[in-house]
């Protein structure tokens, strides 16, 4: 029983991050727009979706929760929210960086996303500063025994997982993702070619946010609680891009595949070192898995540059 | 007043590493994420040392008038040492293999971006978390008109980063190599052509960088403290100094540097301390918009 509860919750997480891997995808494996910002969009979809369903604080706990607004809105609402808000900042932030080369786009979007979990730390009238909003509200919550509530939340995240990963096929093999696939390999000729490339990564680059934003949001209902140090580099971008780099980049299949498998690498390993290391190192075993998800960014990058699955040839359907 | 004198120091540090990262940007393209972290690491490297002779109890007065002992003082050579040498390991193990094969212009930049947590984890693992100081105790200090308050190690600091900045520069103007690896910076293709050992000039890059990214770290640690993330939290402010200067250029990323430095201390005279990278990414990205090229940009289109 214990080891399927583990699965169970494993695997919400896993699809939750294949969610965001997906939207990364959408960035770097199509269109070649380098986003090490994915934790700043998590950040947005998951706080929105926490604002925008939950009650604003009352009686005894207005001394210690505060936060700007609460709507008290159905969970559907506040996914679509959480797609609308990151979409629109998407496009702001696209407006501004998008002109720059990849490099500078790709330390533009590291600094964005610091600069979003900085505001939310530092700003408690918002969402309550570093210690966060906590007993979010949960779909569905009433009709299972709490017991079994993450089975219930799977199949909740794998039918947006579905949704978004049909719908990233359709538009991939669609006209709109060739002329993508074509800016990724040439910028210059699609734009010799008549495309608007500018708008079309804008696009992308929308598309790509509200994916992450759906997925933060999936992230906020299922832990229920949030606060701005889930949303740090590591976990929150580059987790994402070794998961994606390893499964296959170019490859929405790979990009599921990458993040169960570095998932379970993290969330095993964790497993172990509670397990197998000695009380005195507890404390900094951890980090052993910021090494581990370091080397496999580098061996990925220097051998296996594909990944596992790579990217297929594609051929446009009508 | 006494925050543009704050700044000047902080500035100071940050174009020491600036210019290691200004020169690997300029002679091999690649935006080393890593720089940050590989500060760190000298910082903990002179750490050990430091450590080692209080141990056996050898270099222990202090140094002059500066509150670090002798020890700390003689750790900078093992430091810029070990630093020199992880840097041209890590762009012989990681970035050659990509140059040679002709991988993705940005896939160095993701792979610097694993040698970086890399790092970082193994600090994490053999310090641990906490934060580190060099050295107990009182902190000489010294008194400035105009009611500015001055340790007498941020002198120590601040002649430290400018010489080696003035020396990587004179370097670079002076000797056959310098001349070499600007040659190389300018263009790649017909430095080769003229004989120039890439190569062998790629370890020098990153040897120079290496050294003064370790020092960087030293100073750093002796002006504030040592924790594993303070490199990260400089990686921004890094960028934000090299490009506010220019791909490649040296004055500008020693000016940058002192900018940025004056920039996020006069800052926190109006916003929150913890808001410092935010500073240094708006800064930046105004320099994106307005002068793509950098305010002391030069050459290539």
């Amino acid at each position: 029983m214990g080891i399927l509860n583990f699965l169970i919750a494993f695997a919400v997480m896993a699809s939750i991050y294949a969610i965001f891997s997906m939207g990364l995808n959408v960035h770097w494996g199509y269109t070649g727009m380098l986003n090490f910002g994915v934790a700043g969009f998590f950040a947005l979809g998951a706080y929105t979706t926490a604002l925008v369903t939950s009650k604003m604080p009352s009686g005894a706990l207005t001394a210690y929760i505060k936060q700007a607004f609460g709507l008290n809105a159905p969970f559907l609402v506040g996914v679509l929210m959480a797609a609308i808000v990151c979409g629109i900042v998407a496009v702001l932030i696209g407006m501004l960086t998008l002109r720059l080369s990849e490099g500078y786009l790709a330390i533009s979007t590291i600094g964005i996303a610091e600069t979003i979990r900085l505001f939310f730390n530092n700003e408690p009238w918002l969402a309550n500063g570093p210690q966060g909003l906590i007993g979010l509200p949960q779909p569905l919550r009433g009709l299972i025994s709490p017991a079994y509530y993450s089975y219930l939340y799977l199949v909740i995240v794998l039918i947006f997982l579905g949704i978004i990963y049909l719908a990233l096929e359709k538009g991939i093999r669609s006209p709109w993702g060739r002329v993508l696939r074509a800016i990724r390999e040439d910028e210059v000729m699609s734009a010799a070619d008549g495309k608007n490339v500018f708008a079309f990564k804008l696009q992308s680059l929308a598309l790509g946010a509200m994916i992450m934003g759906i997925g933060g949001a999936l992230y906020t209902h299922y832990s229920a609680a949030i606060q701005p140090s889930v949303f740090e580099p590591l976990f929150g971008t580059f987790i994402i891009w070794a998961m994606l780099m390893l499964g296959g980049t170019g490859n929405n299949k790979g990009a599921i595949l990458g993040a169960f498998v570095v998932w379970a690498l993290w969330s095993w390993s964790t497993f172990l070192i509670i397990k197998v290391v000695p009380p005195f190192f507890q404390t900094r075993a951890p980090f052993i898995r910021y090494v581990l998800i370091g080397f496999l960014l580098v061996f990925i990058m220097v051998k296996r540059p594909k990944g596992i699955i790579g990217e297929e040839r594609q051929v446009s359907k009508f | 007043m006494e925050l543009i004198v704050y700044g000047i120091i902080l500035g100071s540090i940050i174009a020491m590493g600036s210019v290691g990262l200004t020169l690997i940007w300029g002679i091999t393209d690649l935006f080393n994420c890593a720089h940050g972290d590989q500060m760190t690491v000298g910082a903990y490297i002179a750490l050990l040392f430091a450590v080692m002779f209080s141990r056996i109890g050898i270099f222990q007065g202090n140094f002059g008038p500066f509150s670090f002992s002798w020890g700390v003082l003689i750790s900078f050579i093992p430091a810029i040492a070990f630093s020199v040498g992880l840097a041209v390991l890590i762009d012989r193990w990681v970035y050659r293999p990509l140059r040679v094969s002709g991988a993705h212009s940005m896939a160095g930049f993701i792979a610097s971006i694993g040698v970086a947590w890399g790092l970082r984890g193994l600090i994490y693992i053999i310090w641990g978390a906490d934060f580190i100081f060099y050295s107990q105790g009182l902190r000489n200090a010294l008194f400035l008109p105009m009611g500015i308050k001055l340790r007498t190690d941020e002198i120590f600091i601040v002649i430290v980063a400018l010489g080696s900045v003035a020396a990587v520069y004179l370097f670079l103007k002076n000797t056959k190599t310098g001349k070499a690896l600007r040659a190389l910076a300018d263009n790649p293709g017909l430095a080769r052509v003229s004989g120039i050992n890439t190569e062998r000039m790629m370890v020098w890059v990153w040897g120079i960088a290496g050294a003064l990214i370790a020092v960087a770290g030293i100073l750093y640690g002796i002006e504030t403290q040592l924790r594993p993330e303070m490199g990260w939290i400089f990686l921004l402010p890094l960028f934000a100094a090299v490009i506010l200067g220019g791909q490649g250029s040296i004055t500008g990323a020693l000016a940058g540097g002192l900018v940025l430095g004056i920039a996020q201390q006069v800052s926190t005279a109006f916003l929150t301390p913890t808001y410092k990278p935010a500073v240094a990414f708006i800064i930046m990205i105004l320099v994106l918009l307005f002068r793509p090229k950098g305010i002391f940009g030069r050459r290539k289109a």
